[in-house]
């Protein structure tokens, strides 16, 4: 408890792209309900707090902590465990932290060609091959930047994560509610689910939010969106064709991108009972082919061009598998 | 310079109950020589293959899974083997976008008086995975990695 | 040599630190201002079918993502070489006016604003957007938050999300809007013009009346002197969704105007060793360093470059103010950096008028909002202006249309260059021999980089903090001198 009563709360962004915090700011006038709840000791983007603070703080005197963005370098992963020392609730806060997100997919590529990539790209006019270094002595001193991991990694790959609260970004009608439920729980209206549960989120699939019609699937066909001419806007669009995650994916969000005639991409994660949700995606998928001679189910797989990409979107770094090989296999290490 | 050791592989084989899992037991009484490195893990149904026990399968340290069941047309719960075929089809391209060959996920169709087609399938698989080389699939320390098999209590949470 | 280190950098999107070296007289002998963070996009994107870019991009940054979405599109558009239909250009340039709005409303308020509306060395805790809703009022705090919501509501309503919006594929959009639809976005719109009115006035009142604040703005150590770039349409008329690259010298001169497919021959990226994140310059004049001047290919691409590389606005309201704003400072171009705040502000009413005008366009609501592309996919590049610089995405792909490189050169990394050394030339400015290094003379160090913007604009509700710095000066020896702390 702070001076004035108040418990303190923080929010901190590893490899992340700032949407989770923008999806905080976007509950609107209820941020005030968590300043009077709350006092905001740590959150980069909006104060101006340092690491040196939230160091010289005691431990487990942060209430709660909401962590999103994955663990990218030794920077991310070392406040993990800061803010795990210091928290005694640490959500994962969005996709990043809960399974790696959008950037997990560079688990697919080793660092080395992450770095080339990067470094000597079409516009990049770099003839001596110059690349970031951990450690680089100036005229002045040395300068150090993070390192860079050969693979990303979630949240609770690093430090045990007490909830977990999924979305790309997660949806701001979500975050109010959960906002609702702990001032609840501070005032000792309301108790806090099992460690361990996904909260702000649903236990079935989007396919449960979707209002769209959907029937016994026989697909003989995947398509790419744009290929369709205005494709029916009731209509499941699976049942069309596009290659929609909705069957695995957990819901929560309404189906916001069905609604506006765009296949779910998956970025809740999986639903509840989903060990690997690529696995889910693949039984999914297969189910609803329409044929049983192998030469045709091929042909009709053609139609999906990039499997990983599609059923690991945004699952990859949580996932069984965590890494294809190139990642891991040329530092031998994990 | 010495011959290097030949690399013993860890092999899951997932079999169907009705056909392939007692052409297995027939392999056994007949006392058919096959390799002990594939691990047998009896399904009622070879429609019953979720593509995570595969993932698991290679997660957790095996270096290839070969899936047995009955053939074409003669499934004993009429057509799920072909469920099973679509799954695998599919799994093994996401395999090998993930580096693992495809090689490594063997389909086998054998019905219960197929003992020594059964056999020498094992055989033939444990030396094709030997060619391959072990996979090697890092162990990674876990942590909460199983989180979402949990089951939130709507009565607790406000969504 | 002494080190001032201030880690992190705060109220910016993303990871950055201030390395800055005192020499033995106790001035500021180098600063290195450093990007920590890499993911990868450019690789990993690779081998993904390009109709996802739209979607994978938009995670480059969540605070603007609709500006990724859009260059997404149009490269996937040029790389299919389909023209969209009229319906759908105007339905994402409504879309993107309406995301302009709320971005830019959510930086002056929250990052800009407590600079000014309560001074650069205020109290702290009253220098945060706290302070400015008491100074200015709760019903003033009221609209600012209608002002985000509005500009949000634009986007979901158009674009599917509030953040990460998933409507744009190539050949146009997944779908289009009702008029009930329209007739709310013309409604907000509307409104946002007010408002966009109403916080020029603020601006003028609160900072343009203040001579003090007057002179920060005017003041040398906050000026540069290089090329400015922003897209302009046939007219060269500033326009954020679509058009050519204008650059124009540091003296005015307009150098060049190139289309998207043409950026190699003009932008080049150099690397240094101390940083991820990379610096482009204008390939013809060639990366002479952290210089000033015509013949240095360091260039910004921000608000105020934007109005400075165009000959001026296209809606009447904004045209006004763009006409006070270089008479008030004494003709083109502007290099007061400080002034992007104020070019951002006129960018505000555009982005307000634009809405108007869009949402009135007979065929907004046209159901003619996808043409299927017929073309091979081979190669597109698709450019916008992001509220924080040029946005440019080039993409290559094989006959399917998946993807075999990508090269982004992304609004913020434009400015990389024009940030390190705004930061260093305050930080010489404030910190000489003898200076008591104060948190208000920090925070003066920051506003140098804050005006630009970085990639961030927090939003509304910035809350109450203090600016706990910790600042540990070492003497030659690398032995603790003195230790600053503040904190919260």
């Amino acid at each position: 408890m702070t001076a004035n009563g108040k418990p303190k709360f923080a929010m901190y962004w590893a490899a992340s792209c700032g949407g989770c915090e923008i999806a905080v700011l976007n509950i609107g006038e209820k941020i005030l309900d968590v300043d009077a709840n709350f006092e905001v000791v740590f959150w980069p983007v909006a104060m101006d707090a340092k690491y040196k603070d939230v160091e010289a703080m005691p431990d487990k005197s942060i209430l709660l902590t909401l962590f999103n963005g994955g663990i990218r370098n030794s920077e991310n992963e070392e406040i993990a465990h800061l803010l795990r020392r210091k928290s005694q609730i640490l959500v994962a806060f969005g996709s990043c932290a809960s399974e790696g997100c959008i950037p997990g997919l560079a688990n697919l590529s080793s660092p080395k060609d992450i770095f080339n990539t990067v470094y000597q790209s079409i516009s990049t006019n770099n003839p001596d091959k110059t690349q970031p270094q951990y450690q680089y002595q100036m005229p002045e001193g040395i300068l150090y930047t993070p390192e860079f991991y050969p693979v990303l990694k979630t949240l609770d790959q690093v430090v045990e994560v007490d909830y977990y609260m999924p979305g790309c970004p997660p949806e701001s009608h979500q975050i109010a509610a959960v906002i609702d439920l702990v001032i609840k729980v501070l005032h000792g209206e309301a108790t806090l689910p099992p460690p361990g549960t996904t909260i702000g989120a649903g236990p079935s699939t989007v396919c449960d939010d979707c209002a769209r019609q959907r029937n016994v699937k026989t697909i003989n066909k995947f398509v790419r969106i744009q290929d369709l001419d205005h494709p029916d806007p009731v209509l499941c669009l699976l049942e069309q064709g596009i290659p929609c995650n909705g069957p695995a994916t957990r819901n929560g969000c309404g189906a916001l991108c069905p609604s506006a005639g765009a296949q779910c991409i998956g970025c809740y994660g999986p639903a509840d009972g989903v060990l690997d949700y690529g696995a889910r995606l693949v039984t999914s998928f297969a189910s609803v082919i329409d044929s049983n001679d192998p030469e045709e189910i091929d042909r009709i797989l053609d139609g999906i061009p990039d499997p990983v990409g599609q059923f690991y979107r945004f699952n990859l770094a949580g996932s069984l598998l965590r890494a294809g090989k190139p990642a891991w296999k040329a530092n031998g290490s994990h | 310079m010495s011959e290097q050791p030949t690399f013993e592989p860890i092999i899951i084989g997932f079999t169907c109950n009705w056909c392939s899992y007692r052409a297995a037991d027939m392999a056994g009484t007949a006392r058919l020589k096959y390799p002990p490195n594939v691990r047998l893990i009896r399904l009622m149904c070879s429609g019953r293959l979720d593509p995570t026990f595969v993932l698991k399968a290679f997660s957790g340290g095996a270096d290839g899974v070969l899936i047995t069941g009955c053939h074409p047309g003669e499934c004993h719960y009429i057509e799920q083997n072909y469920k099973m075929l679509r799954r695998l089809l599919l799994l093994k391209r996401v395999l090998a976008g993930m580096g693992i060959e495809p090689e490594r996920l063997k389909l086998v169709w054998a019905s219960a008086a197929e003992g020594v087609k059964f056999a020498r399938e094992m055989t033939i698989f444990v030396e094709e995975i030997q060619k391959l080389g072990p996979l090697d699939w890092p162990s990674w320390d876990s942590g909460n990695a199983h989180h979402n098999v949990a089951v939130s209590h709507p009565e607790e949470v406000t969504v | 040599m002494q080190r001032i280190t201030i880690d992190p950098i705060t109220r910016l999107e993303g990871h950055g630190r201030i390395e800055i070296f005192l020499n033995e007289e106790g001035d500021v002998a180098n600063t290195y201002f450093q990007i920590p963070e890499l993911r990868g996009f450019e690789r990993f994107c690779v081998g993904r079918p390009v109709e996802e870019m739209p979607l994978l991009t938009n995670r480059i940054c969540g605070v603007c993502p609709e500006a990724h979405h859009m260059a997404a599109a149009k490269a996937a558009d040029a790389v299919y070489h389909v023209e969209i239909p009229r319906t759908a250009k105007l339905l994402r340039e409504l879309l993107y006016s309406g995301f302009y709005f709320t971005d830019h409303t959510t930086h002056f308020y929250a990052l800009a604003g407590p600079d000014f509306v309560m001074g650069p060395t205020a109290p702290v805790a009253e220098r945060n957007i706290l302070g400015v809703i008491h100074k200015v009022g709760l019903e003033i705090g009221g609209k600012v938050i209608q002002a985000r919501k509005y500009g949000h509501h634009i986007v979901e309503i158009i674009g599917g999300r509030k953040v990460h919006p998933c409507t744009s594929i190539p050949g146009g959009l997944t779908k289009g809007i009702t008029e009930e639809q329209r007739k709310e976005i013309e409604e907000m719109g509307r409104w946002g013009i007010e408002f966009a009115q109403f916080t020029l006035q603020l601006f003028n009142d609160i900072v343009l009346g203040n001579k003090a604040y007057l002179d920060l703005i005017l003041g040398d150590f906050y000026t540069h002197k290089t090329y400015s770039m922003g897209m302009v349409d046939e007219n060269n008329k500033v326009n954020f969704y679509d058009g050519k690259v204008s650059l124009v010298a540091p003296d005015g001169e307009r150098i060049g105007k190139y289309a998207p497919a043409e950026y190699t021959d003009w932008i080049a990226e150099h690397v240094e060793p101390w940083t991820y994140l990379k610096f482009p310059y204008i390939k013809k004049v060639g990366w002479k360093g952290f210089v000033d001047g015509k013949d240095s290919g360091v260039y910004f691409a921000t608000p105020l470059s934007r109005l400075n590389a165009s000959d001026g606005m296209t809606t009447p309201l904004a045209q006004e103010q763009y006409e006070k704003f270089y008479t008030t400072l004494g003709g083109k171009p502007v290099h007061q950096r400080l002034a992007i705040h104020w070019a951002r502000l006129i960018e505000l009413l555009y982005a307000a008028e634009r809405i108007v005008e869009l949402s009135t366009d007979p065929e907004i609501t046209s159901d003619n909002f996808h043409t299927v592309p017929t073309g091979i996919p081979t190669e597109g590049v698709g450019i916008v202006e992001a509220p924080r610089g040029t946005l440019t995405h080039h993409y290559k792909t094989d006959e399917r249309g998946i993807l075999t490189e990508v090269n982004l050169i992304v609004g913020t990394t434009n400015n990389y260059a024009p940030i390190s050394m705004s930061v260093n030339k305050a930080a010489r400015s404030l910190i000489t021999k003898g200076t008591v290094v104060t948190e208000g003379i920090l925070n003066m160090v920051e506003m140098a980089f804050r005006a630009y913007d970085p990639c961030f604009g927090c939003a509304t509700h910035s809350l109450p903090g203090q600016m706990p710095i910790e600042i540990t000066i070492r003497d030659a020896n690398g032995d603790i001198v003195d230790i600053l702390k503040q904190y919260c």
